[in-house]
């Protein structure tokens, strides 16, 4: 029996990564922000947050993260992105832009709301969770076709915008940019499923 | 399907928090900007001329040429923000009505208003605007600016105004978290700052926004000693597209940023990335050539 705290990791190449890390210690988990490599050994599950996806990319091909990281969703150890997050973590984008990490059997398409100026917050039904979110959709992509496996959590202007593939879990919007936990918590037993399982 | 609500100061902010540990790079071109955005640059500064050009062409620097704004959008995925003068409300709504996703009243150009700053709660787009202390920093925020930065010393390739800035405002609001509340309206007088905002720093024991370095950064070392001080992320103005290399200039800045304390790594980056940009001593720079004084 696994007696320690549950240990939660954040991407830290760039974004919103505070906010993750907050919203994780506040659901009781221990919260690590993920640099390296070194420190991506050490968590249970991770998180990459919204950012830039071209940034984060770059990124993580100057940081030699790429390969573990697809080792780590491969090993079972869940992985939750949210906007920039999700984006990497398509196996496909629309734009046919080269992707790197491939997680999810799911084709995204970036900046699918238009600019800035058409970035907004609504209110979301969410399959499992919750019944109202206030999510957060800032020049977001959406999910524009889903492969065999893939769970639709919610919809918005009958655009995916969150889905599941067992260990894996993706949404369009921003959770970190709100006080609500539920989503945070649905991603911590989902980790706790997967160490049962294991 | 439920209310769409765009404009809110979530969405607004929420866009500066997606920048967090990011670079964002002033461009004059299409070329300019595909080269940042391959370097890895959470957005670009779209503009007619960089600071340290604007500072030699002197006269009155405007807004940019908007083909200029629109050739850049066109190029990038990437954020696009571009500069309207301070107090120019026209030019700001252009800027929005053409969609960029950031404004940067900036003090960079020349003011069109030597008073009043934008309403800036007023616009569906976000605002970035510089401060140099507390007391700015809580103006602008009490204006709607949806993220900060230092205004350092435009153009001079020289670090140590931002470095005094976000100092600054970082002491004042250690100072203000330490403050008793009964304390704070006097201190709200004599920053020239809204009483609420101060609350609210007080409570979050921060900025409510995000404050990005900016005015200065010319070494991927100054960038990594920006984040060191406490910025959240850093604007390169004249320092990349006036180095020596460019394309490598950027990618170290860009890495530099994110893995700030693995000072092993930056020494490696800064090998042999050729000369930076030129800077400009402090004391050989006239009161009225000073940027920072604009707008406060």
């Amino acid at each position: 029996m696994n007696q320690r705290k549950l240990r939660v990791g954040v991407l830290a190449l760039q974004g919103a990564v505070r906010e993750h890390l907050k919203a994780l210690e506040k659901c009781g988990v221990e919260a690590v922000a993920v640099k390296s490599n070194d420190q991506l050994e050490l968590v249970d599950g991770l998180i990459i947050p919204g950012g830039e996806s071209t940034t984060i990319r770059r990124l993580l091909d100057t940081s030699g993260m790429v390969a573990n990281l697809i080792r780590f969703a491969q090993a079972g150890k869940p992985v939750f992105g949210t906007c920039a997050g999700l984006i990497l973590m398509a196996k496909t984008l629309v734009s046919g832009e080269t992707h790197n990490l491939g997680l999810m059997n799911i084709k995204v398409q970036r900046n699918s709301f238009g600019r800035q100026v058409d970035s907004f917050e609504t209110e979301l039904d969410i399959k499992g969770v919750t019944g109202s979110f206030n999510a957060v959709f800032i020049r977001a992509p959406h999910i524009v076709e889903v492969g065999d496996g893939v769970e639709v959590l919610s919809k918005y202007d009958d655009r995916i915008v969150m889905v599941r593939e067992k260990h894996l879990l993706g949404c369009s919007f921003h959770p970190e940019l709100t006080d609500d936990n539920s989503i945070t918590e649905y991603f911590i037993s989902m980790i706790k499923e997967s160490q049962a399982a294991s | 399907m439920n209310e769409r609500k765009v404009g809110t100061d979530k969405v607004k902010r929420g866009m500066a928090e997606m920048q967090k540990g990011g670079v964002i790079m002033d461009v004059v071109n299409a070329e300019q900007a595909r080269i940042a955005e391959a370097a890895g640059a959470v957005a670009v500064m779209a503009l007619e001329r960089v600071p340290s050009d604007i500072r030699k062409a002197g006269g009155v620097a405007r807004m940019a040429d908007p083909r200029i704004i629109e050739e850049v959008m066109a190029a990038v995925s990437i954020p696009v923000m571009a500069k309207a003068r301070i107090g120019h409300i026209s030019e700001a709504r252009v800027l929005e009505a053409m969609g960029v996703d950031y404004i940067d009243e900036s003090e960079v150009l020349t003011p069109a208003d030597d008073e009043f700053h934008l309403l800036k709660s007023d616009y569906t787009v976000p605002f970035v605007c510089g401060c140099r202390d507390l007391g700015e920093a809580a103006r602008r925020i009490g204006e709607g600016a949806a993220m900060l930065r230092t205004k350092g010393e435009p153009g001079t390739g020289n670090i140590v105004e931002a470095v005094r800035h976000m100092r600054k405002v970082n002491s004042q609001i250690r100072k203000i978290c330490s403050m008793s509340i009964d304390e704070l309206m006097v201190e709200a007088k004599n920053l020239g700052a809204p009483y609420e905002i101060l609350l609210e720093i007080k409570n979050l024991g921060r900025l409510p926004v995000v404050n990005f370095a900016a005015g200065g950064v010319a070494t991927p070392a100054d960038a990594a000693l920006m984040m060191e001080l406490g910025a959240d992320g850093v604007f390169v103005g004249s320092g990349i597209f006036k180095s020596e290399n460019p394309e490598k200039f950027a990618r170290a800045i860009v890495q530099a940023t994110t893995h700030y304390q693995d000072y092993k790594l930056i020494a490696e980056i800064s090998k042999g990335i050729g000369t930076p940009m030129h800077g400009i001593e402090m004391s050989g720079l006239a009161e009225s050539d000073r940027m920072q004084e604009r707008g406060i």
